[in-house]
This record gives C-alpha cells, structure tokens and sequence, in this order.
C-alpha cells in the first residue's frame, strides 16, 4: 500500500453543514486539547481549573462549557477520573493503596477511596486483590474458549508462569493449600 | 437469544506497544492484564463510558492458532492495514482529532462530513485501522 498522502490541516466542510453542529473553529480545538492534555500530564500536581483555562487562554467559565461540550464532563471530573486511572496502574504495578492515593494527587486517603469505588465500582484493596489473583491464576480471566483454542490450558509455560508469583503477592490462602 | 457481544479479538503485532497505544494515545483503560507466559498476557482493553465490551489485544504468536507460515503471513498483512475493526464514537470528532493527532496518531482520513455523521480514520500502532466518528443528531 502507498504511504498515506499528508493532508492539509482539517479541511474545512463546505456549507451546507451539518444542522446542529458548530463550525468547526480549528484555534478553539487546538486550544482546548492543550488543556486536556495540560491535565493529563500534570494530574498528579494541585492543579486548578484557573491555571488550566489559563494554560488555554480561556476564562474559567467559558473553558468549563467548551471542555464540557467535546469531552462530557467538566476539567473537574476528568481530572478525578485521569487521577483515579493513573492510580490503577500503579496498583496494578504493585504499589500499596495509600502511596497510590499521593502518587496521583490525592491529598485524603478517604476521598480517594470514595473516588476510586464511585468510578470504577470497587475499593483500591479490592482492586489490588484482585490484580494479585490475576497474576496467581491467569486462566481464571480468561474466556475458557480462547484458553483451549489458543493451547493456554495445558501448556507447561502458562502454568510455570502461575508459579513465578513472589510469594508477597499470592492471595493470602494459596499457602494454606500448600500445606 | 444472544444477548450482547462482550469480547472482540484484535491481532497486534506488539502487545506492550499495543498496551501505550490504546491507553495512552486512544485513552482506554486496561481491564484484564493476566500473563499467560512469556510474551502472552490475556490483555483486555475498554472505554470507561462502555465497559462491557472489551477489547482484546492478542499478540500472533507461533503456537496453536498460527504455525510458522502463517504467523509471518498474518504479521504482514496487519502492518499493511489489511484489517480495520471497527468504529469508535466521539462526542466531538475535531476535538478527539485534534488530540490524538497531537498524540502522533496516524490518520489515513481527516473528518469529513458524511450523510451518518463525520468521519475520519486512523491506524493504530500495528497497522489496524478504525473510524472515529460522531454520529449526526436526529
């Protein structure tokens, strides 16, 4: 296939447009997506809303309304939600839940477990656990279909894999059976 | 009566390129991250604002599903775009262009106006390619 031609920047539609939607003004979206991606490097500073809209040379008010018209939820709440993200990962990663919570942020340890449960449904500990089980039984999340037809069921490797857990990280009543 | 549909298989060339890709870049979060062994994880990706749908990211390894030839085939054929998996809605196609584009996300079609909405197209990190669209309002 032919390299993919460079195309100008955002041809602009001819009229008539789309009943409903704005003209697209190309220096607001540049400006705006400055702003979300200002959150989604800078998440984990007290960053305010003021210095956000600033960032983007809007007012407070009117950088609210934009945000909230392209992205769904105002800076506010993607900022909770990036945060609560990045905090995932870093459990995942093996972090513990209060150095998680001041990683990404936080500044209360009970704000971010209320966060944390409203967005994704469950608590960071819980979350944690259940990355741990992850790695001790991987086949436990995997559609049993895919696990036969991709061979994962019964190869030696995936099962050596399941055994290469530190014993810090097992859940803790895989020694019980052990014994 | 079937139901809904919860998993769809996605073929990478990379599974931890595949992982930054839609998560860092497409911002999805990651679901199911369960190694299976060296160089397998069952990796499941979704969109916050659908989370029952996820997206699984398979790497083509020689195994059961590919021998040696058909591994090779099937790498060439994703990295020449072959494949396109689907479409992904957007509240806002510019914005969600704009930023991606600042990502360094490649785009095969810029949005245009079509008679369902505005569309463009992007590739992900392996060759894959999806429309992003926003569909016209009744």
């Amino acid at each position: 296939m032919p390299p993919f031609p460079r195309l100008p920047f955002l041809r602009l539609p001819k009229m008539p447009y789309l009943p409903g939607v704005s003209y697209p003004r190309v220096y607001l979206y540049k400006r705006l997506v400055q702003a979300k991606l200002f959150i989604d490097e800078q998440y984990a500073t007290p960053i305010n809303l003021g210095s956000v809209a600033g960032e983007a040379f809007f007012s407070k008010f009117h950088f609210i309304r934009l945000f909230k018209k392209a992205y769904g939820r105002t800076p506010g709440q993607y900022l909770t939600a990036v945060r609560v993200d990045r905090a995932r990962t870093l459990l995942r990663g093996g972090h513990n839940v209060t150095d998680a919570c001041y990683a990404v942020g936080f500044d209360s340890l009970s704000s971010f477990t209320g966060l944390f449960k409203r967005l994704t449904g469950q608590t960071p500990s819980a979350f944690k656990r259940e990355c741990q089980a992850m790695r001790a039984e991987p086949l436990h999340f995997v559609p049993p279909c895919f696990a036969a037809h991709h061979g994962w069921a019964s190869s030696p490797a995936v099962a050596a894999a399941s055994v290469a857990v530190p014993p810090a990280a097992a859940p803790a009543e895989a020694p019980k059976e052990q014994f | 009566m079937i139901k809904r549909l919860s998993h769809v298989c996605i073929y990478v060339l990379d599974q931890d390129c595949a992982e930054d890709f839609y998560v860092n870049k497409l911002g999805l979060e990651v679901h199911t991250n369960a190694p299976l062994a060296p160089g397998i994880r069952w990796l499941t990706v979704r969109s916050p604002q659908q989370p029952d749908l996820e997206l699984t990211l398979l790497p083509v390894v020689e195994g059961m599903m590919f021998d040696k030839g058909a591994a090779e085939k099937m790498r060439d054929l994703i990295k020449r775009g072959t494949f396109g998996y689907g479409v992904f809605e957007t509240e806002d196609v510019f914005a969600t262009y704009e930023e991606l584009k600042a990502k360094g996300v490649e785009f095969k079609k810029a949005p245009k106006e079509e008679f369902y909405g505005i569309e463009c197209i992007f590739k992900d990190d392996s060759g894959n390619w999806y429309s992003l669209s926003q569909p016209k309002k009744e």
